[in-house]
């Protein structure tokens, strides 16, 4: 096994990054602004990171920024914003060729550097207001995006189960933010905000690749130093309702041919438990993948999904189960879906199915380190769960775990609700 | 076994062909934990005349053989290669091109079993009259589901509209009048000509150790017999650089009507060496103009004739090549006139110094970038060297090229002549 070579730095506002490797051609480096997630400023974030990539103050176009980019050797640069648990998250990257493949060719990591701090505290902007065109027309952009949620079903029903699920929690905020607060969002409000964000939000650098650590910490601190300000208490312990041990079932029609059945569990362990491990696995033999349970038997055996699957939100403590089946077959899939569960719960696997599955885990995880924004966000999991864990930690967990463990785990999932988006008949036959 | 250090990429390359003509290739990326195979036939969709091993008389297959063959490939006498490598900790794949059909694996453990079992299958085919007629229905299923997705369509109705005679304009997978035809001996015709080692490449990048994978490649070479192969003698007929149908229309289902504009390309006289630089300049061109920051892009989004859909892609290949400019489009006229209008003006427009410098710079980081991706270096290397072409040796070649020789390339590249537009609009 490859060890990550990852060097924390706690330094002037910033927590740096250096993840030291040989497999790319390139470096890339990601910058995190974290915040708690907050009904008052979830659109805000949600917009921030469509006016940020339009340009900044010294390449105010998207062409001049572009420019700029295709000068940096054909560099990569993308800004979004995401949930993780109830915090919130805006990412930059930005690839850029590594220098040593190019001859003649010294400045290009420092000029990405530069730009990057240009992105982050030079946007578009005069007279403490966001430009008032690129607002606008990217509001509109945003609003799209809020709409178009409606047309992919798999994500609207994972949307509206967490909203039921969650309500109240923090949790349960859209990621792309309310239309109704967009028009309250003014040029103005917008770049108070952003200036507030920037200044406190915990800032997180990433550097990927085969670079020397010295020269790249001067630059990165003399281009994105802060005050030392008080950034927000990091740690959000998730605000989980007390489960009242009932299901709730909610049910909604639309015109559809295919049904989505999700159902979302609590799993009262998270990334910061010592049994975060035997969740994994146990998640991976219930519906992690085409080997697992619910793919064998909600699919293979009795044809009733054309996809069954678990995924877990291991910041929040969540299991989310998904299907899409036949609106007719609802009540036989979810039986045959909680059958799994309680095989789980009553050791119902073989020790072969659990060597395999953990085999599945780790290789699934050594791929993922084999790709450059996938270790950043393993690695990211740690910040986010104020958790010290090495991805060879992670490894040796889950190879650790034992049968008893996987069981003790599924006997701490509970079923919490059950969304059912089907057909407004109910009984269309495919 | 040759060894090839490129140092100013590092990267270090094992190559040897083995007694029965198979070429070997080894890139050990002893950093990752990943390793990708990837087992290529120089045999495609094309392939359609050709005179068979051990024959001396050209033969026409059935549309679709290509694929078909693919499809069957991992289907043995008792059991279904896909369950081998699952079993073995890695995910297979397989596609076929108009040019190409590869075999591939990803895995991080099990590497030699993994790779004996990609180059035993692949080598060991197992066809039956029963088989192949079950594959019929299986292969129509696939052909009818491509005749209901709008963007194949827009692709192939495209190039059917540029090229009249040469077979690239024919179905990769056929049709289902011309799958029913195929038969198990059109399989082995195809098979023991084209999967011959003398005309395929093994190529294997990632963690493991060059010298005794090489001898565990050898030995599993040794092991087997082959006829004895000449060169393959195919037949291409001859193509006119002018567009078969400048304009062509077909309904089908969309909301929002698609419209493709083809450029027809003429490579068939080109050298090796030609041939790279015509293709580097031309996805440097198309990139500088058609990209989100270029010209012609940001003139399309402001008149609002294209949306989030916009497409471009260009592809040489020894005796054809295209270029393709696409996007959903309210006014498809519109769109379709502007692009030609722009693509016309191209060969009066020099481009300037600064420009050109920075699409050099831009091309260069691509391959970097798209270098990190073992699977893109698999087939590309793969790609490259079929046509006699070290993809290791390309930048060089990027940096070499001079604003001459774009503007050069300018004033030939585009005419009138080699314009097709197809558009689908709602039923």
């Amino acid at each position: 096994m490859e060890a990550v070579e990852e060097n924390v730095v706690h330094t002037d506002g910033l927590n740096l990054h250096f993840i030291h490797n040989k497999k790319y051609k390139t470096i890339n480096i990601v910058v995190k602004l974290k915040a708690s997630l907050e009904r008052d400023t979830i659109t805000k974030r949600a917009l921030l990171p469509y006016i940020l990539q339009q340009g900044t103050l010294n390449y105010p176009g998207k062409k001049e920024l572009q420019r700029k980019l295709d000068d940096l050797y054909g560099a990569v640069l993308s800004v979004d914003g995401s949930k993780k648990g109830e915090q919130h998250i805006i990412s930059f990257r930005l690839e850029v060729p590594n220098e040593k493949f190019i001859p003649d060719e010294s400045k290009i990591v420092e000029e990405s550097i530069s730009l990057l701090s240009e992105l982050l505290f030079n946007p578009n902007a005069e007279n403490d207001a966001f430009n008032q065109k690129v607002v606008k027309r990217e509001k509109d952009t945003l609003k799209q995006k809020i709409h178009a949620i409606k047309d992919d079903k798999m994500s609207y029903a994972n949307m509206r189960l967490i909203d039921e699920m969650c309500k109240g929690e923090a949790y349960a905020l859209h990621v792309h933010g309310y239309q109704e607060d967009l028009e309250e969002i003014t040029p103005e409000n917008l770049y108070t905000y952003y200036k507030k964000a920037i200044s406190e939000d915990q800032l997180d650098v990433y550097v990927q690749g085969d670079f020397d650590e010295e020269t790249l910490k001067q630059q990165l601190v003399a281009k994105l130093k802060r005050e030392q300000v008080n950034t927000q208490a990091t740690q959000v312990s998730p605000t989980n309702k007390n489960n009242s041990g009932e299901l709730t079932e909610v049910v909604e029609k639309e015109n559809i041919q295919q049904a989505k059945l999700h159902i979302g569990y609590r799993t009262n362990c998270t990334y910061h438990d010592d049994e975060y491990f035997a969740l994994q696995v146990f998640n991976g033999m219930f519906g992690g993948f085409p080997s697992s349970k619910l793919f064998i038997n909600v699919r293979e055996k009795n044809s009733l999904a054309y996809y069954a699957s678990s995924r877990l939100e291991s910041q929040k403590g969540l299991l989310i189960v998904f299907s899409g089946i036949a609106p007719k077959d609802y009540e036989q899939a979810r039986d045959i879906m909680n059958e799994q569960l309680e095989a789980m719960k009553k050791g119902d696997f073989t020790d072969e199915e659990l060597e395999e599955t953990k085999d599945l885990i780790v290789n699934q995880l050594r791929e993922t380190m084999d790709h450059p924004q996938g270790l950043v966000e393993l690695l990211y999991q740690q910040v986010l769960a104020g958790k010290e864990r090495t991805p060879e930690q992670l490894i040796k967990g889950i190879k650790a775990v034992n049968r008893e463990q996987v069981i003790s785990a599924a006997e701490k999932v509970e079923a919490d609700t059950l969304y059912l988006l089907t057909s407004k008949d109910g009984e269309t036959n495919e | 076994m040759n060894k090839q250090v490129y140092e100013e990429i590092s990267e270090t390359l094992y190559t040897k062909k083995m007694d029965n003509g198979l070429t070997v290739l080894l890139l050990p990326r002893p950093e990752m934990a990943k390793t990708y195979g990837l087992f290529t036939t120089n045999y495609g969709s094309i392939d359609q005349t050709f005179t068979p091993i051990g024959s001396d008389e050209a033969v026409t297959v059935p549309e679709g053989v290509a694929h078909f063959l693919e499809h069957k490939l991992f289907e043995k006498k008792d059991r279904d290669v896909f369950a081998d490598f699952g079993k073995q900790g890695a995910s297979p794949n397989a596609y076929t091109s108009f040019t190409k059909t590869a075999y591939l694996f990803s895995a991080t453990n099990h590497i030699e079993k993994n790779v004996e079992t990609l180059l035993d299958f692949v080598q060991d085919p197992y066809f039956s009259e029963e088989s192949v007629e079950k594959e019929k229905g299986i292969i129509a299923q696939e052909i009818k589901m491509y005749d209901d997705q709008p963007d194949w369509q827009s692709f192939m109705g495209t190039i059917k509209s540029m090229f009249k005679e040469h077979p690239v304009n024919i179905d990769i997978a056929g049709t289902v009048d011309s799958i029913h035809t195929i038969t198990k001996d059109d399989l082995y015709t195809c098979y023991n000509t084209f999967y011959h080692p003398e005309n395929m490449i093994f190529f294997l990048a990632g963690n493991f150790d060059p010298s005794s994978m090489m001898e565990l490649i050898e030995a599993n070479q040794n092991a087997k017999t082959f006829q004895k192969m000449d060169e393959i003698k195919r037949q291409f007929p001859e193509e006119k650089m002018e567009v078969a149908k400048p304009e062509a229309r077909q309904t089908m289902s969309v909301s929002v009507p698609k419209c493709t504009i083809g450029i027809k390309d003429s490579v068939s006289t080109l050298t090796k060496n030609e041939f790279l630089k015509r293709e580097l300049l031309q996805s440097m061109v198309m990139d500088h103009y058609f990209s989100k920051g270029g010209d012609f892009y940001q003139e399309l989004y402001q008149s609002e004739l294209i949306d989030d859909s916009f497409f471009y892609e260009t592809n040489l290949e020894r005796n054809f090549g295209y270029t393709l400019i696409g996007s959903n489009a309210q006014k498809p006229e519109a769109f379709s006139s502007k692009v030609k209008e722009m693509l016309l003006s191209t060969r009066n427009n020099d481009l300037a110094e600064d420009d050109f410098s920075r699409m050099k710079k831009k091309k260069i980081g691509q391959l970097l970038r798209a270098m990190n991706s073992l699977e893109f270096i698999a087939s590309k290397y793969t790609h490259y060297h079929m046509l006699g072409i070290d993809f290791f040796n390309i930048i060089p070649e990027i940096q070499a090229l001079t604003l001459e020789d774009a503007n050069g390339f300018l004033k030939e590249w585009i005419s009138e002549q080699q314009l097709a537009v197809h558009v689908i609009t709602g039923e």
